[in-house]
């Protein structure tokens, strides 16, 4: 009897517990929401998104420069990033020996476990002089503290998050398929290319979204690396001001000028938004996928 | 097309694959290579076994311990919190529902969604929560957030590993008589432990290394906290701020202290398999 009290007592509890993920993210949407408020109540959403100018004193809070910066990092550093870690996925799926691909699995978790700040540190004593260089070398003048710097640290801290989808896609795809394709003739690429990229091909899209949206809110790194310019970037070597790092440069003086934590929030709350849409887009095609596999 | 033709490109493809991997294998060595040469010859005992003295950012006497064991203690308090959600949400959803039921699918999509969710944004949160509750940035509120930011993570970790269990077991344990609660804990929890040990680590490892969330949370201070609600300095953070003053001397330390946090980060994850694989003996195959 009694054992049954506590299992009835844990399902409860247990229970609970588990409506905590859905309400969090109900919450944290909630709770930003609610705190940017303020200040559109005195702008227009898009008058905050789309307008230019951020001169908190003045109350004005045009969040689009950064927005703008967010999206040449991300962009910029996707292109980077997408090749590099499919063809990496690719290989580590169709071609490497268990040997390798032994090896292979740590090193890209341990890529994913460095911390942010020290892809920030390297970034500054490697990469910054290296597109300084570079933007030299093609006539122009950069600080180096440039959208370049930041998607090129941005691409490597995203390589994990790609194989690692695009991993569990190919090794989804039935291994008949792939002796099918073998046995009519075609070569290992052709059938890698054909029958495995071709079948995959729903899943690599979530992975590189899942890839992007990881990017779109890496804060430190990029912080350290692309200048912190509000200015809309005209180049990969000028300097951005990425909405993530407008956040954390901020807080300290958000609590004593008018609508500033408010408008924060707000870039908060953008950055949630997006980030979200992308995730849910991911996994919905990852989910169907699988049952597909099943 | 001819056989030579294909043979080529086939080459050719292989040939950007093995560049791929090479530039991402590479990449992870460039970056630790660079950690360890620029910042073992800056690292001294007492960077790690003082606290910063008078004008320590000026390039004066000290170290880092506060940070140290702001980070830890940080981390260790906030891996704890995600535990306690975690553990009971997974062995809820494997145990309590089945697999396809609605409830279940629906969490595990929130948790996707909250493990997508960038660290800034829990710092905000976070924040937010802090001033609803009446807190001041400090070692608890910087706990909370990062919490915040641990619980997909680990979560999902133990999730990955929870599923793997076969049903025959917990069906050979619900024959015997057990209760849910039963299978869960003494089954399952234990089948599992090495998955789990390993998703706490991992957690673990995520949290020490996090600035974004801490930044409005945990705030800074040149003291080890002796409180909760004192505010507590972190190893990211004081990286951050040493890399950020216009001092070689201190930038050199800010070199240093990014080799001890990543020294820190690979002992964890080294652990993390090593000590996975030694719970194993309690596992039936």
């Amino acid at each position: 009897m009694k054992r049954r009290l506590r299992d009835a007592l844990a399902r409860r509890t247990m229970f609970l517990l588990s409506a905590v993920p859905g309400a969090l993210v109900a919450l944290i949407f909630l709770g930003l929401a609610g705190k940017s408020r303020a200040v559109l109540a005195l702008n227009s959403f898009a008058g905050v998104l789309f307008g230019t100018t951020w001169q908190p004193l003045r109350g004005s809070f045009g969040l689009f420069p950064f927005l703008a910066g967010t999206l040449w990092v991300t962009l910029a550093a996707m292109v980077l990033a997408v090749p590099v870690s499919l063809l990496t996925a690719v290989y580590l799926s169709e071609y490497a020996s268990p040997k390798v691909r032994g090896v292979a699995r740590p090193v890209i978790d341990l890529l994913a476990g460095i911390p942010s700040v020290v892809f920030g540190v390297w970034g500054t004593l490697m990469i910054v002089p290296f597109v300084r260089a570079v933007a030299s070398f093609f006539g122009a003048t950069s600080s180096g503290y440039s959208v370049l710097a930041g998607a090129i640290v941005l691409a490597i801290m995203v390589f994990p998050t790609i194989i690692h989808v695009a991993l569990e896609v190919f090794a989804s795809v039935p291994q008949s398929l792939r002796d099918a394709s073998l046995a009519l003739g075609a070569t290992k690429w052709e059938t890698t290319r054909h029958v495995v990229l071709r079948k995959g091909l729903g899943g690599i899209n979530a992975a590189v979204v899942l890839g992007l949206s990881r990017a779109f809110g890496e804060t430190m790194a990029v912080l350290m690396v692309v200048g912190n310019v509000a200015r809309i970037p005209r180049s990969l070597f000028d300097s951005a001001y990425p909405l993530p790092a407008l956040i954390a440069n901020n807080y300290g003086e958000m609590m004593s000028i008018p609508l500033y934590d408010s408008a924060l929030m707000l870039a908060a709350l953008v950055l949630l938004a997006v980030v979200f849409v992308f995730n849910i887009g991911a996994r919905l095609v990852l989910v169907r996928a699988e049952r597909k596999a099943e | 097309m001819g056989l030579r033709r294909r043979r080529v490109e086939e080459a050719v493809f292989k040939l950007l694959m093995g560049v791929s991997t090479a530039v991402v294998a590479g990449s992870l060595l460039f970056i630790l290579g660079t950690v360890v040469v620029k910042g073992l010859p800056a690292l001294d005992l007492t960077m790690i076994t003082q606290t910063p003295k008078g004008g320590y950012y000026l390039g004066k006497e000290g170290g880092i311990l506060n940070a140290i064991v702001g980070s830890l203690l940080l981390a260790a308090g906030a891996t704890f919190l995600a535990f306690v959600f975690s553990l009971p949400v997974v062995l809820y959803l494997n145990v309590y529902r089945r697999r396809g039921s609605r409830f279940a699918v629906l969490t595990r999509f929130a948790l996707d969604v909250l493990w997508g969710v960038p660290s800034i944004v829990y710092g905000a949160f976070a924040f937010l929560l802090m001033v609803y509750l009446g807190l001041r940035a400090s070692l608890l509120a910087g706990m909370i957030a990062v919490a915040l930011l641990e619980f997909p993570i680990m979560a999902r970790a133990m999730d990955e590993v929870v599923r793997l269990v076969p049903p025959a077991l917990r069906d050979a344990s619900f024959s015997l008589g057990a209760t849910k609660l039963e299978t869960a804990l003494r089954i399952i929890v234990r089948q599992t432990l090495p998955g789990i040990v390993t998703a706490v680590l991992i957690a673990f490892g995520r949290g020490i290394g996090d600035a974004a969330s801490v930044i409005f949370t945990a705030g800074f201070t040149d003291r080890v906290p002796t409180s909760l609600l004192q505010p507590a300095a972190t190893l990211p953070l004081a990286i951050f701020y040493q890399l950020g003053t216009p001092v070689a001397e201190v930038q050199q330390r800010a070199y240093a202290s990014a080799a001890v946090l990543t020294l820190l980060i690979l002992a964890i994850s080294l652990a993390a398999r090593t000590i996975g694989r030694r719970f194993k003996r309690h596992t039936i195959k």
